[in-house]
């Protein structure tokens, strides 16, 4: 193939492949802000991305699929909610039960609806989104690095996850901050899920999310729990994504190496699954403090018990 | 009470999500009936049943080892991956291994692996203090990433279309006993039993796991006490990544006889659940992981009886006894009298 061609192909890919990514850490920000963790955003997105293909499929309106792709990752996030912040419950432990009651209860919908637990019904290529969902990704961006720097309702938000007891008694309430954070959260990474299956794809599959919801807590972590660095490293990892998907299909030049070792070596670092990784070896790197290192909102993961 | 709360937790998730089940057209009882004989109707269902449950105890105790000293370990999917990989890996290379050894080395080459895996979410935490929430993630992807890379590049069975490696050499295997049919239930079974009972031991019993549990409950009080915090956090995540990895040994010595990618349903976060269900007691999480291994298995047949659900099903059940089991706020305002507000 032709080198420019490639790139292009490359570089299309990764803006298209980063999107849902950007919808999904954008939502992890949200809740993570407000200082609720938020493991749950894989079971968020594929509940998205099964509402959205199914509410597109049964109305023929992608628009509708969209908004119900957001709302089902906010029916996540509401059970998700009531037992972090109400009944002060674990947040890693939920977090884990949200993504498996959701990876149970999709299949179990999709059966009931479509009689296949696999997939849902091709969407013809007229009801799906082209860009559509990746243009509101960026300007969604934009916009909540504003609210963030400028509206008081970023600043609680930020307050909620630093020092909620200053927030509490500047008469803001903690609870109903960070309730609004976990409900934005769902909602986003819900329209995370949706892009992935009426943008990118033509149809839900069985666990289409493949890590995705993960893949965007580390970005937010690698963007320092940041909307535009957060969304920057998206399109890292999106960008190793379509590396990898691209690779899998063209001839590598392979040097001979005089020691059958470094061979060996070498096909190891070209190969798909090698630079797949990258993106959570990156991670790591980071969180460990090896290249820069990013602080997490210091109550982050704490229940807020009102009247202390 | 401490045992109230998991049997209660477990009725109330069976009870909500066989009712869940009315809204697919089936009859909850009907449904629970169909766990019932396909998890314990003959011989070979039960040999299945105890097969499930196997790794789930080890990736529970994983879990729960971690969490004595205040760690979550959310990476035993990526531990047991590294372990099977290792135990594939043994028995399909050092084929000259004699016959007598070749099982427990195998076994140590698993729980070495595991161990490694575990221990570097324990040393970036200890020492660099990263997450360990964060990097056990991460490790998950990154295993599965190398496991596919040996599966498909490196030690590929020629033999066959599937993901797997090239088979154990004999004197690996565990024989399976005739008891279960066909069902592959060999010795690892006792295996599961017996770390259970190790750990135990291990926790209650020694100096060691005394002060895993001392920098659990209070990290500061431990450190005072001159208990290392980092070497026990880095030791404690090496034990977990092993308890984790040692599943490798039944799956690969008696189950699949190979390395067979994407082997897991997910057994490393079930072990959450399971854990969390036994309150972290190694004794008790025998029984919660034949609890979860019996719903695996007893959803395992529902495509054939039902119209409309599947075995997903027990995704949804284990979601909510985990959910039921974990809402701390609201077990404390019931089992203390007051009324409930939210």
């Amino acid at each position: 193939m032709d080198w420019i061609n490639l790139a292009f192909s490359i570089g299309g890919a990764t803006i298209r492949m980063s999107a849902p990514l950007i919808f999904a850490a954008l939502g992890g920000l949200f809740s993570e802000r407000s200082g609720i963790i938020n493991i749950a955003l894989e079971g968020k997105m594929l509940a998205g991305a099964f509402a959205a293909a199914a509410v597109t499929t049964l109305t023929q309106n992608p628009i509708l699929g969209l908004i119900a792709g957001g709302f089902a990752g906010m029916l996540m996030a509401i059970v998700y909610g009531i037992f972090v912040i109400n009944f002060k419950a674990n947040q890693i432990v939920v977090g884990t039960a949200i993504t498996i009651l959701a990876s149970g209860t999709v299949p179990f919908v999709s059966q009931i609806l479509f009689q296949n637990t696999g997939s849902t019904p091709e969407i013809p290529i007229g009801n799906r989104f082209i860009y559509t969902p990746i243009i509101i990704a960026w300007l969604l961006v934009i916009s909540i690095w504003c609210l963030f720097k400028f509206s008081p309702y970023g600043m609680w938000h930020k307050f909620a996850g630093e020092h909620p007891d200053a927030l509490q008694t500047s008469g803001i309430d903690v609870i109903r901050t960070r309730w609004s954070g976990v409900l934005v959260s769902g909602f986003l990474a819900g329209l995370g899920g949706a892009t992935l299956s009426i943008c990118l794809s033509s149809s839900y599959t069985r666990n289409m999310t493949a890590g995705r919801g993960y893949m965007a807590l580390a970005a937010l972590i690698v963007g320092g729990w940041k909307p535009i660095t957060a969304a920057l490293a998206c399109l890292a990892f999106g960008f190793f994504d379509a590396l990898g998907i691209t690779l899998q299909g063209i001839q590598i030049p392979k040097p001979e190496f005089s020691i059958q070792f470094l061979n060996q070596i070498w096909s190891f670092f070209v190969s798909a699954q090698f630079i797949q990784i990258i993106p959570y070896i990156l991670t790591i790197t980071i969180v460990a403090g090896f290249v820069g290192k990013s602080r997490p909102p210091k109550a982050l993961g704490q229940p807020y018990l009102r009247n202390r | 009470m401490n045992i109230i709360r998991p049997i209660a937790a477990t009725i109330i998730g069976l009870f909500l999500g066989l009712l869940v089940t009315f809204f697919a057209g089936e009859n909850p009882l009907n449904v629970f009936l169909i766990f019932a004989t396909s998890g314990f109707g003959s011989t070979y269902d039960f040999g299945m049943t105890l097969t499930y449950s196997m790794p789930l105890i080890l990736t529970g105790l994983s879990v729960s080892m971690a969490f004595k000293s205040g760690l979550f370990n959310i990476g035993a999917e990526g531990q047991l991956t590294m372990g099977a990989l290792a135990a594939a890996t043994a028995g399909a290379l050092f084929t000259s291994v004699p016959a007598f050894i070749a099982p427990i080395f195998a076994g140590i080459c698993a729980a070495l692996a595991g161990g490694i895996w575990g221990g570097i979410a324990g040393y970036l935490k200890a020492k660099r203090g990263a997450h360990e929430v964060i990097t056990t993630i991460m490790l998950n992807f990154i295993a599965a990433g190398i496991a596919s890379y040996v599966t498909v590049y490196l030690l590929k069975d020629p033999n066959t279309q599937n993901p797997q490696t090239i088979p154990i050499s004999p004197n690996y295997k565990l024989e399976t006993f005739a008891f279960f049919d066909s069902a592959p239930v060999s010795s690892a079974l006792f295996l599961s039993v017996i770390v259970a009972i190790l750990v135990w031991i291990f926790l209650y019993r020694t100096p060691l796991g005394y002060e895993i549990r001392a920098v659990g409950s209070n990290e500061s009080a431990a450190s005072t006490a001159c208990i290392s915090i980092s070497k026990t956090q880095i030791l404690n995540m090496f034990i977990a990544g092993s308890l984790a990895g040692l599943v490798g040994v039944g799956e690969v010595l008696s189950r699949a006889e190979c390395f067979k990618l994407d082997f897991s349903p997910g057994y490393g976060f079930t072990g959450i659940a399971v854990a969390f269900l036994a309150r972290g007691n190694p004794i008790a999480i025998i029984f919660s992981g034949f609890l979860f291994g019996a719903l695996q298995k007893g959803a395992s047949d529902l495509e054939i009886f039902t119209h409309n659900v599947t075995s997903d099903l027990s995704l949804v059940l284990q979601a909510l006894i985990i959910l039921a089991v974990s809402a701390d706020g609201l077990w404390e305002k019931i089992l203390s009298g007051k009324k409930v507000k939210l």
